[in-house]
């Protein structure tokens, strides 16, 4: 297995246990201003020592004004300065910002629909779905829907309004916005402080799939733990067919990412901050530097949001050129639509009052308990949705917020699989031919753009998502409502 | 399954959990920077298949090598992603100290990306500062970045 793992170490962490599933890094480097804690059973552990995700975490604990922990949640991995899987509360005004604790891909995330049909409607039709779905959603390389052209006014107003300005435009249902996170418009978005490289990248790829772990799949429910709070998301019985899909920010969000590291290095050295590793640059968070970061990173946000809203619109249609039939008809009403890869002004209690901070969550899902009024009238006597996709061919899983979430993790929990084996070496196992076939084999209808994707996404490459839900459940920061597994998967 | 040994010399891809890491060397910088354009773009097609029959001038400054490298690639993806043209052939003529830093100048080559033509593999999201070295020997460079794929 050794060459399957990431680089090694290059410091000897401390770890102390603190419960079967809790760790405690201390504060063992003079920099580190909290401890870091770490979610993880005794195998996922295991493999967060062989790379530099201990290191990386207690690295965390060094940005100035931060709260309670550096916190790893169970999916944590080896990221660049943050690790990825991963949250970090920092103050307000006193705290700073950065790029790095959310990453290249901005709001990288997931939204999930829920349909009226089961497994026996959905079977007959499976492959021409797939593929009318492949033939409509833009995916792979360079690919785009020539009839969704818009022009840089346009983009800047998309970027500014959320996904209310693709609804007016004929892409989605009025509704949609209320079961997104953020209500699917971010605020304080201004594009002025968006560089015009891009917003040139932005251009060319706005509703498109992307390629690498990002997918998108017709999907089953396969058990409900519990039934009350899946009921009032939607979901409703085993055998119910649902849709996931999973992508972000493109080119926008990563190039808003890559114009303000280079900012925040600069910032760095302005405000004299020390940090053990160039890659947490950043910036105070009342500074110009990261109120411009944060204004275009909301672009990039509701960028991310749109970009799902319109692929979301091309399934719906896709269901009514395989039926003939209006897609409201199937239901397919958006459940709700998560960040994994974003930083938000919250309000968290810290010691004994509440204090306003900078949430960074990187590959973390916001998982806020029932009352709060950030999560949609009809969800907030149950909590929020949390939706954890798994890697190909494998399950995915719907989860709720809690109370607990508040306590340990700023509301958040884990946010995927997590990579376990190398691109090269999922790629030396087996060709994309061989995973293909295995996953028909299960009955699994599968379109990519590339039969190497399919071999560098193969399951084996990830850690088991079933023990991250799992893992995430028994500490109580996000329970687990349904598992759904997949019966179509269409990738880049 | 992998034809490594045709850039046997020019670059290597080296194990990483989640992403590409890349090594290229030269006998100078130029030649290091022009291979680790190579390995990028064979990162996302097969290099091989695309013809150099499109020609782009391209020049890129940068505060340190490590950023030259980086805003190399970078504009170099930017294009790509913003043209649709997509490149396997990299004459770095010159890379010059300059009061600001590092000044490269390039001429690059390629086609107009066609699915049907070009085998996809994967996109690059982004070039990444993560593990970037330089080793410099006296009749080597190599240069060891991470592509966020």
């Amino acid at each position: 297995m050794g060459e399957d793992e990431g680089r090694a170490p290059t410091e000897n962490v401390p770890l102390e246990k603190i419960d079967e599933y809790s760790w405690r890094i201390p504060m063992y480097k003079p920099g580190m201003l909290v401890p870091g804690l770490v979610f993880a059973n005794d195998a996922l552990m295991e493999k967060m020592r062989t790379d530099r995700t201990l290191q990386q975490c207690a690295n965390v604990a060094h940005l100035p004004g931060i709260y309670k922990n550096a916190i790893t949640l169970p999916d944590g991995h080896e990221g660049y300065g943050f690790p990825i899987g991963g949250v970090a509360a920092t103050d307000y005004e006193d705290g700073v910002i950065s790029p790095g604790g959310v990453g290249y891909d901005i709001n990288c995330g997931v939204r999930l629909l829920s349909t009226t049909l089961t497994e026996k409607d959905v079977r007959p039709k499976l492959t021409q779905l797939a593929e009318s779905i492949f033939a409509n959603v833009p995916s792979g390389l360079g690919s785009r829907r020539k009839d969704l052209s818009i022009s840089s006014r346009d983009l800047d107003n998309l970027v500014t309004e959320g996904v209310g300005w693709l609804i007016n435009k004929g892409l989605g249902w009025s509704e949609d916005g209320e079961h997104c996170e953020e209500y699917g418009h971010m605020q304080n978005a201004d594009p002025n402080k968006v560089s015009s490289t891009a917003k040139s990248r932005g251009l060319t790829q706005i509703g498109t799939l992307g390629s690498g772990n990002h997918f998108l799949e017709i999907q089953k429910v396969d058990k409900i733990f519990n039934p009350e709070t899946a009921k009032a998301f939607g979901i409703t019985e085993p055998g119910q067919v649902t849709v996931m899909i999973h992508c972000g920010s493109r080119g926008y969000g990563h190039q808003v990412c890559s114009d303000y590291l280079r900012v925040m290095e600069h910032a760095v050295q302005k405000y004299k901050i020390t940090l053990p590793d160039r890659e947490l640059a950043c910036a105070p968070g009342n500074s110009p530097e990261a109120k411009d970061y944060v204004q275009a990173m909301a672009c990039a946000v509701n960028y991310a949001f749109c970009n799902r809203q319109a692929i979301m619109h091309w399934v719906r249609q896709s269901f009514q050129q395989v039926y003939h039939e209006d897609p409201e008809k199937f239901g397919l009403k958006l459940v709700y639509d998560v960040a994994h890869n974003i930083a938000k002004v919250e309000t968290h209690k810290i010691e004994k009052g509440n204090k306003k901070v900078w949430v960074h969550r990187k590959g973390a899902t916001r998982a806020f308990p029932a009352g709060r009024e950030e999560i949609p009238q009809d969800y907030r006597s149950k909590g929020q949705p949390v939706l954890i996709p798994g890697s190909m061919g494998t399950s995915s899983w719907v989860l709720v917020g809690t109370e607990k979430a508040m306590d340990l993790t700023f509301g958040s929990t884990a946010h995927g699989a997590g990579r376990m084996m190398s691109r090269a070496a999922a790629k030396r196992k087996f060709w994309g031919g061989e995973i293909k076939n295995a996953l028909e084999k299960r009955g699994i209808v599968v379109r990519s753009a590339s039969a190497m994707v399919l071999a560098e996404e193969a399951d084996f490459a990830y850690k088991n998502v079933d023990v991250v839900a799992d893992v995430s459940d028994k500490v109580g920061i996000a329970t687990k409502v349904a598992r759904l597994v997949p019966l179509a998967v269409v990738k880049g | 399954m992998e034809k490594r040994e045709q850039f046997e010399g020019k670059f290597e891809f080296l194990e990483h959990t989640a992403d590409v890491y890349v090594a290229s060397h030269g006998a100078t910088m130029e030649e290091a920077m022009g291979n680790a354009a190579l390995a990028m773009f064979e990162v996302m097609t097969d290099t091989e298949k695309v013809a150099p029959t499109h020609k782009d001038a391209l020049e890129v400054e940068a505060e340190d090598e490590y950023a030259l490298l980086y805003s190399w690639l970078e504009a170099l993806l930017v294009k790509f992603e913003v043209n649709g043209t997509i490149y396997s052939k990299f004459d770095v003529h010159s890379i010059k100290e300059t009061p600001n830093g590092f000044k490269l100048k390039a001429t690059v080559y390629g086609e107009k990306f066609d699915s049907q033509k070009h085998p996809q593999k994967v996109g690059v999201k982004a070039i990444t500062y993560h593990q970037m070295e330089f080793i410099k020997e006296r009749e080597k460079i190599t240069l060891m970045f991470l592509l966020d794929i």
